[in-house]
Order: structure tokens, then C-alpha cells, then sequence
């Protein structure tokens, strides 16, 4: 069983700080972005239990937290995050291409992870405000901007 | 054509090789307006007055006449206030906030900080998507510190009685919590539902308490009205648009990017300021604010200037100056087949119309691209359109539903092939039919 690092509590104490005093449930989703990043990029049920027990919250205000935003993985998913923007100024510039392009090349769908355990291609993305650097992706929290099919072989290449 | 000036406001600093660093920022008039008032030089109703008197408009999207809001706040009442700066952007076509975030963190600072002091609130957060982790929020935490650091913010600041705490609060995607009591509920630590109006967050905001909720580059341009006078400002705009605003041209455009330029530019300008349309390619429509406003046909826009009254009177809307430029090879339908995905998506779920009407259009649009549409398809999208506009909590319905009115009002024809082809697209017509 996993349990919340010394480091992640420290995190989370620094947080608190920002809200009154009685107002702890403001550091869920704060708390929640420190405890996945330490567990590959998703979360599981413990961690989401102990989240609640050390903010002295009830369990469920963590799990609806959990599940309303889609920066957080509730399931198990590949450790590199792959998320490909196809909104409208990418679609315009050649998203629906470029998903193909990694679909194949990676053998999974967008949703998926690699058996390897790697990759996790994000569900659907929606704009991520890069619209101008069109066509994009982000990559583990890093922007790629201005996308070609070789630039996205050479990021992805270089993913350990 | 005369030049256009460009980066008069929040852009001032861009030009520098740091432009977001503290000493950049002061050389260029920064804190020079917050300075004036930790000296007692400037009262809140004198802030406000001339916020008002500026014509600065909320550039979130609604545009609403931001030192009006200001004077909503009960400023005088003894309880906690506060102020809450959104810089959620997300929506689709829209990235300049991410520019002010990225390049002029301390002109966003000081716009809260004056925004703050103008309504009595004392402590403000600002709250940034959290797709921003790796660059902007950095950034902009960095540049909180430095104004920490040269006591511009804190608890009695340079012994000037006022007070102000600034915190950075990190989203977690969500298109809806940009909507501004969504926004405080996701503040609040819960699912970013929208509110019920009324109550205003001015009477029961953030924790029940008096709140303002502006957008990013409507704080970060408070500092140059206040150093330069509303008159400056507003002389750079046009009626009832004052000062500049950030265009975030994209799509298929030769130069897109992020430009700072008058209000009242005139479409031509801009188009041909980003180098015309990708390719030299024939112009076939625009959508001028973000996914959410209605598209307009190349015809309409080129005679357009960039500003609320000029796009409104052509049937559409400023919106946040997301200019979405679309050539002659687009496919109206597909686009709006990915507009309507994304209201679906993201749709909170709380109202009925929105919930379920979202996906309809979205299944319908489908049905027609994959050659199953029915002509009365056409008259039942809008007709749904029509069902949830007007009929929700929040303005996300709204957006779900003109762009379906307005793409199908001016682009039927297309539509209307695409059926009748079972599914081969107007854009197509010399083409193998692939798909
Ligand atoms: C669905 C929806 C999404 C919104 N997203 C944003 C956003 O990302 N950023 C923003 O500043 N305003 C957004 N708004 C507008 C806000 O509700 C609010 O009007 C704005 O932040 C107020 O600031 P302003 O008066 O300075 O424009 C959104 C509104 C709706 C209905
Ligand atoms: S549409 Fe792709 S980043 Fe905005």
C-alpha cells in the first residue's frame, strides 16, 4: 500500500497556508496534483483516502474532485502523458493527422497506454490555450508547439 | 495604410530580452501607479472613477464595463473581500492570458493589486488553469515573490494601512470553471458547477463572502490607465471600446500569434498585419472571439472593425478577441462538428438542455458526416439550438448554441450537399471521394 510521503505532506501543509483556516477543502485539488505527480501520473483509492484523512475531509469531496477534472487519471495509465490538442485552431492546422500519425506509430488508441507501461495518450484534448502554436501537443506539462510529423517522432523518441 | 501601433499595454514590456522580470517591468512605468498609492494619492473612489472613465471592458468574454463591476462591491462593510483574477482561458482559439502569464506577470500583479485596494478586498487569488504548471504558473509565482520581496505586497504595505495576500491557486482542467461562480466553487475545493444568479458573488462570492471575479487582461491593464489617465486609454480605442485589446489570430493565417493592437482596427488591418490568410488562400469565414461567438462569412468580417459595437452589429460578438480564420478548403461542417464535441465534453451536466442537448447536436452532426442525415436534421439542430439558449444556469449553453445557429445560417448550403451526398463535403467536390 502506498502512503503520502513526507514530501507531499510538506506540499500539502504549504497549500493550506493559502486559504482560512477552516477551509481545507480548498487544498484537494492542489493536493491531489502533488500525489499524483509522485505516483507516475494517476491516482489510486488510497491515495485518495489519505488525501480526505490528512485534510480531515470526508473521502467522497475527494473522489468527486477526482473525477470531475481531467488532469487526473483514476486508472492506471503509462507514465509519459501524450495529450494532442485537436480543438479547433489545431484541427485547422492538421491535429486529426497528426493523432493518426501517433496512433499508429504507437499502436494504441487516444485513451490508451502502451503495454510497456510508457505512454499514455490522453483521452481527447481539448484546447489548452497554445492556439497560436497550432499545431500542438503537451508532454508531461511541457508545450510543443508549431508540430510536424518528424518533430513528434523525435519528442516521442526521446522519451525514456 | 498607417502603421498600427502595437503593445501599447500589457504587451509594453515584450520588446525587453526578459520582458517578465521585475526591473524590466519598472523601467517601463510599472508600480509606478501602486506606488502613488501606498502614498495616499490616489483614494479607491478616485481608482474606480477612472477605471470607469477609461472604457476598459471585461475582456473575459462578456465585456462587461469593468470599474461598473468594481462599484458593485460593498467596499465599506467590515468582512472579508475578495478578489479573484481568472486566468482559466480555455476557451478555444484563446491564448493570450498564457502571454500576460508568461511575459508580463507584474502588470497582472499590479492590476490586482489596485483592483483589490479599489474594492477593500485584502486578499486575492488568481486562479490559473493547470495546464499552465510547467511555464506560466512558475512565472507568475516567481514574480509574486519578487513583489514580496520589494514589499509591494503583504500585511500593511510600506506603512501604508493597506493589505493585501496574493496566491496563486492551480486548476485542474475544466473549460467550465472559467465561468466565474464555477470558478468559485473549484476555488472552494468542489466540482466547478456553475451558481445560481442572484446572489452575485459582489454580495455572496468566494466562501460566501463579497467577491470580484475579472479576467487576466482586464487586471493587467489597470496599471497603464492608472499611470497614464482613462483619457490615454480610452483615445486609443474607439466608442464604447476603449484601449487595446490581444488578438490571438489562428487557423489558417501566414503569421499567427498573439497581437496587442487598438480596439476599432479594422479586419482588413489585422488580416494583413499576419500576412493574409495561410498560403494565399481565399478568405472564407471567421469566427472573431473565441469558439463560443458566430461565425461570420468572409464577406461580413472584411468589412468589420475589431470592437464591440462593429461585431456586434454584423451578428456577432468580440467575445475574448479570438480571431479563428478559416480559408476555402474548410469543411463548415466538420468544424462544427469538433466545436459541438467540445460543449459536450465539457458541459457541466446540471441542466437539463445543456447535458443532453450538447450530445444531440454533437450525434446529429455525426450522423451527417458519416452519410446517415436527414434534410430535417438540418432544421431539428437548430431548432435544439434554440432549446438550450437562454434555458441554463450558466452562458456555457449559450455557447453550445450559436455557433449551430450561425454556422448553419450562413453556411446551409454546405450542410445541406453534405447530406444529400451522404457525407462527401462540399470542399471535396474535385477530390476523389476518400474520406
Ligand atoms: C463557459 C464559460 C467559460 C468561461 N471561461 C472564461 C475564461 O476561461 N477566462 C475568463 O476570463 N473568463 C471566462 N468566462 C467569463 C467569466 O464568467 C467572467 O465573465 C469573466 O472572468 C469576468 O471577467 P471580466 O469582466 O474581466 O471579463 C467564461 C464564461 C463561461 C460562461
Ligand atoms: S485549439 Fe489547440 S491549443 Fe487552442
Amino acid at each position: 500500500m502506498k502512503t503520502l510521503s513526507k514530501h507531499a505532506k510538506e506540499k500539502i501543509d504549504l497549500l493550506l497556508e493559502r486559504f482560512p483556516e477552516d477551509r481545507q477543502r480548498s487544498a484537494i485539488i492542489g493536493a491531489l496534483h502533488i500525489v499524483q505527480h509522485e505516483n507516475t501520473g494517476y491516482l489510486t483509492a488510497e491515495l485518495m483516502n489519505e488525501v480526505a484523512e490528512y485534510l480531515s475531509i470526508p473521502t467522497m469531496q475527494v473522489y468527486e474532485v477526482a473525477t470531475f477534472y481531467s488532469m487526473f487519471n483514476t486508472m492506471p495509465v503509462g507514465r509519459h502523458n501524450v495529450a494532442i490538442c485537436t480543438n479547433i485552431s489545431c484541427m485547422l492546422r492538421g491535429a486529426d493527422e497528426i493523432v493518426d500519425h501517433v496512433e499508429k506509430k504507437l499502436g494504441i488508441k487516444i485513451g490508451d497506454s502502451t503495454a510497456d507501461g510508457k505512454i499514455y495518450l490522453k483521452r481527447e484534448e481539448e484546447c489548452l490555450a497554445a492556439c497560436c502554436g497550432a499545431p500542438m501537443m503537451m508532454v508531461d506539462h511541457h508545450y510543443h508547439e508549431n508540430l510536424t510529423l518528424d518533430k513528434i517522432d523525435k519528442i516521442l523518441g526521446d522519451l525514456d | 495604410m498607417k502603421s498600427i501601433p502595437e503593445n501599447l499595454v500589457c504587451f509594453n514590456t515584450f520588446e525587453a530580452d526578459k520582458p517578465w522580470t521585475y526591473e524590466t517591468y519598472r523601467k517601463h512605468g510599472g508600480y509606478d501607479a501602486w506606488d502613488r498609492i501606498l502614498k495616499g494619492e490616489l483614494s479607491p473612489e478616485q481608482v474606480i472613477e477612472e477605471v470607469k472613465a477609461s472604457g476598459l471592458r471585461g475582456r473575459g468574454g462578456a465585456g462587461f464595463p469593468t470599474g461598473l463591476k468594481w462599484s458593485f462591491m460593498p467596499r465599506l462593510q467590515p468582512i472579508q473581500k475578495y478578489l479573484v483574477c481568472n486566468s482559466d482561458e480555455s476557451e478555444p482559439g484563446t491564448c493570450h492570458d498564457r502571454e500576460v502569464l508568461r511575459k508580463n506577470p507584474h502588470a497582472l500583479i499590479e492590476g490586482m493589486a489596485i483592483a483589490a485596494y479599489a474594492m477593500g478586498a485584502t486578499i486575492a487569488y488568481n486562479y490559473i488553469r493547470g495546464e499552465f504548471m510547467e511555464e506560466p504558473i512558475p512565472r507568475f509565482e516567481l514574480a509574486v515573490k519578487e513583489a514580496y520581496e520589494h514589499k509591494l505586497l503583504g500585511k500593511n504595505i510600506q506603512s501604508s494601512n493597506i493589505d493585501l495576500e496574493l496566491h496563486t491557486f492551480v486548476g485542474a482542467g475544466a473549460y467550465i470553471c472559467g465561468e466565474e461562480t464555477a470558478l468559485l466553487e473549484s476555488l472552494e475545493g468542489k466540482q466547478g458547477k456553475p451558481r445560481f444568479k442572484p446572489p452575485f458573488p459582489a454580495n455572496f462570492g468566494l466562501y460566501g463572502k463579497p467577491t470580484t471575479i475579472n479576467n487576466t487582461q482586464s487586471l493587467a491593464s489597470v496599471p497603464s490607465i492608472i499611470r497614464n489617465g482613462a483619457k490615454w486609454f480610452k483615445d486609443i480605442g474607439v466608442e464604447n471600446s476603449g484601449g487595446t485589446a490581444q488578438f490571438s489570430v489562428s487557423g489558417h493565417i501566414e503569421r499567427p500569434g498573439n497581437y496587442e493592437l487598438p480596439m476599432g482596427t479594422s479586419f482588413k488591418e489585422l488580416l494583413e498585419l499576419c500576412g493574409g490568410v495561410l498560403g494565399g488562400a481565399k478568405l472564407k469565414a471567421v469566427i472573431p472571439g473565441g469558439s463560443s461567438v458566430p461565425v461570420m462569412p468572409a464577406e461580413t468580417i472584411l468589412g468589420c472593425t475589431m470592437d464591440y459595437d462593429s461585431l456586434q452589429k454584423a451578428g456577432s460578438s468580440f467575445g475574448t478577441g479570438a480571431v479563428i480564420v478559416m480559408d476555402e478548403t474548410t469543411c463548415m461542417v466538420k468544424v462544427l462538428r469538433r466545436i459541438a464535441r467540445f460543449y459536450m465534453a465539457e458541459s457541466c451536466g446540471q441542466c437539463t438542455p445543456c447535458r443532453e442537448g450538447t450530445g444531440w447536436l454533437y450525434r446529429m452532426l455525426t450522423r451527417i458526416i458519416e452519410g446517415q442525415g436527414e434534410l430535417e436534421d438540418l432544421t431539428k439542430l437548430v431548432e435544439i439550438a434554440n432549446k438550450i439558449e437562454g434555458h441554463t444556469i450558466c452562458a456555457l449553453g449559450d455557447a453550445a448554441a450559436w455557433p449551430v445557429q450561425s454556422f448553419l445560417k450562413h453556411f446551409h448550403h454546405e450542410f445541406e450537399y453534405m447530406v444529400n451526398n451522404k457525407g462527401r463535403s462540399i470542399v471535396s467536390i474535385d477530390d476523389e471521394v476518400t474520406v
